[in-house]
């Protein structure tokens, strides 16, 4: 389902602008991430959509129909709208929750739970959380209720208002990866809402940044409003480090994976005078053998040195940059699809790639992702 | 005293027959009970309506401080003389004190309701009433029966003004105690008011117990410990 966006503007009493002028189109089945500081309207944007505000001038139109024109009530059922608490409903269990729309829409209560469990299992939760309350779940795992409470009736559009800033990072970076991950099974067309710059490039088909005032001041690919922002605001925004986060968006296609010695633990490992990386026994690495550091016996983990990020093969430059720069050894360690590892990078060798290959940049950010 | 007020409760004659305990505490029940339920049936609505659509909460707030400011005697007294009958005037003066609390914990229960949790309950598509039943009266439920169990303490403390007007009760005691200079028997009409404001008042706890759903028990314990 298209998203229009056709001239709105929002104003409360007589005041300034909230949303100025606001036209954009979010084509069917993509995510559009509206980005910008707080008090850029980015908020109001996203809730004219499903009428939890009304615009002041202009329309909002779903597959060219006046979102005006439709009862809010029967609207937002037809709409998934995820929150940035979740705002789960805490008398009701997670299934309860879950249920929510479907209920309202009319099913029967057997088949709207039963549609409840699945939904469990397509955000990645286990069977046994459907009975529990909302208290007794974690952060992330309220979040991912939300997500599924929104899916429940399999809407065609989701509006997610910063879903995710409330958990910390590392939860974080789960919930967008299964996001992208869900959005690439199920083709939704999504409104994503967030603060946060490097969210809005992660995710986003496009990114819409907003500037105070409610004006819309760039609209574009996120490699688009890395590399070509239309003026200093959108520079600025984007932030100092938008040449290294545009990496994310090259591929490592001509990345040439380099040898290393490996000692597997529990073997005895001699004596070296070079980095040795220790992996167990289906080679998925464990740390670094320090140069001229000794075992007594057999390798154990307390012999190591922790190792730095790791290196999915095939993933974008940053990852590998990031790889060799975190490693005490200076070797990126590069891993495939099972976590086994295949060998390392350098940072120089990186770097070469990156200059070598200026026109890798104009990889698409789907494919840099996948 | 304590050894004449034993003996009262030890003497049979005070527990048979119109004016023995039983009967009284039976009227002083009916007198709380009617009350409540009259002020239940004025202050839930209200309390309802303000806490779902957030206007008119300074009008409620105001009105009902204002009514707590009255003096319940007074009040007792003045519907005494305007409608010369012993029963509504009573009662309705136990009413003008019950409704202020029901009020205010109904309202402030649905008040409470997180911002988040009324937004995705608007946002997911319930109505008006759909979000008042399914969502806010279901949280609220603690605060509103806190209200009620507050109007029940104070209405068993102040049904002894019934007695004032000629009408039965635990107040009888305290009137005819003090009438005839017999303290045994006032102290006992206020040892057996404050056994059935306890008595009542846990009977409530346990209602509240059985009645406020397991999910906002959780949310409360969750929120008192702080975050998980």
């Amino acid at each position: 389902m298209t998203i229009e966006f056709r001239g709105v503007t929002k104003r409360y009493g007589g005041g300034a602008a909230a949303v100025d002028e606001l036209s954009l189109t979010v084509p069917d089945g993509s995510m559009t991430v509206f980005v910008g500081p707080s008090g850029c309207g980015k908020t109001t944007s996203l809730r004219m959509v499903n009428r939890m505000v009304e615009p002041t001038d202009g329309d909002v139109l779903l597959d060219g129909r006046n979102v005006r024109d439709i009862d809010p009530a029967e609207l937002r059922r037809g709409i998934g709208y995820v929150i940035q608490h979740a705002g789960l409903f805490p008398h009701r269990t997670v299934l309860g929750n879950i249920a929510t729309v479907p209920m309202l829409s009319g099913w029967s209560r057997r088949s709207a739970r039963r549609r409840a469990g699945e939904l469990l299992d397509t955000v990645g939760l286990p069977a046994e959380l459907g009975s529990r309350y909302p208290a007794q779940l974690s952060g992330g795992q309220q979040q991912r209720v939300g997500v599924a409470r929104a899916l429940a009736a399999d809407p065609p559009v989701l509006l997610m208002d910063e879903p995710f800033s409330a958990v910390d990072p590392v939860v974080r970076e789960g919930l967008q990866d299964e996001l992208l991950d869900l959005q690439r099974r199920l083709g939704k067309t999504i409104v994503f809402v967030t603060h946060d710059i490097d969210e809005a490039v992660r995710l986003g088909d496009r990114v819409a940044v907003l500037r105070v005032g409610g004006r819309l001041a760039q609209y574009g690919t996120p490699a688009d409003v890395l590399r070509h922002p239309v003026d200093d605001f959108v520079a600025e925004f984007v932030g100092k480090d938008r040449g290294y986060r545009g990496l994310s968006f090259l591929s490592a296609g001509a990345l040439e994976v380099g040898e290393v010695v490996t000692v597997e633990i529990g073997s005895v490992p001699g004596e070296s005078g070079e980095w040795r990386l220790a992996i167990d026994d289906e080679r998925r690495p464990r740390g670094w053998l320090a140069p001229g550091s000794t075992v007594d016996g057999s390798l154990a983990e307390a012999d190591l040195v922790a190792g730095g990020s790791l290196y999915r093969r095939g993933t974008s430059l940053r990852g590998a940059l990031d790889a060799a720069l975190s490693s005490p050894a200076s070797l990126g360690v590069v891993v495939d699809d099972d976590g086994a590892a295949v060998g390392v990078v350098t940072a120089r060798h990186v770097l070469d790639v990156i200059e070598r290959h200026p026109a890798s940049a104009t990889a698409t950010s789907r494919t840099a992702r996948a | 005293m304590i050894a004449e007020t034993v003996a009262w409760f030890g003497d049979a004659a005070n527990w048979s027959g119109p004016g023995g305990v039983p009967a009284r505490v039976l009227e002083h029940v009916g007198y709380v009970a009617l009350a409540l339920a009259i002020a239940l049936v004025i202050a839930v609505p209200f309390g309802l309506l303000v806490g779902h659509t957030g206007r008119g909460a300074v009008l409620l707030v105001g009105a009902g401080n204002i009514v707590r400011a009255l003096p319940t005697l007074g009040v007792v007294t003045l519907f005494f003389l305007l409608l010369a009958e012993s029963t509504p005037a009573a009662v309705v003066g136990l009413v003008v004190l019950a409704v202020p609390p029901v009020m205010a914990g109904t309202y402030a229960g649905v008040q409470s309701v997180d911002a988040h949790v009324v937004d995705a309950a608007s946002g997911v598509g319930m109505r008006g009433m759909q979000r008042l039943w399914q969502v806010e009266v279901p949280i609220a439920l603690p605060m509103v029966l806190g209200g009620v169990r507050n109007a029940v303490l104070q209405l068993v403390a102040t049904a002894a003004v019934a007695a004032y007007v000629g009408l039965g009760g635990l107040g009888r005691y305290l009137m005819d105690g003090l009438a005839i200079l017999d303290y045994a028997e006032v102290v006992a009409g206020a040892v057996l008011t404050a056994a059935l404001a306890v008595v009542l008042d846990l009977l409530l706890a346990g209602l509240q117990r059985i009645v406020v759903p397991r999910g906002v028990r959780l949310a409360e314990l969750t929120r008192s410990k702080g975050p998980a």
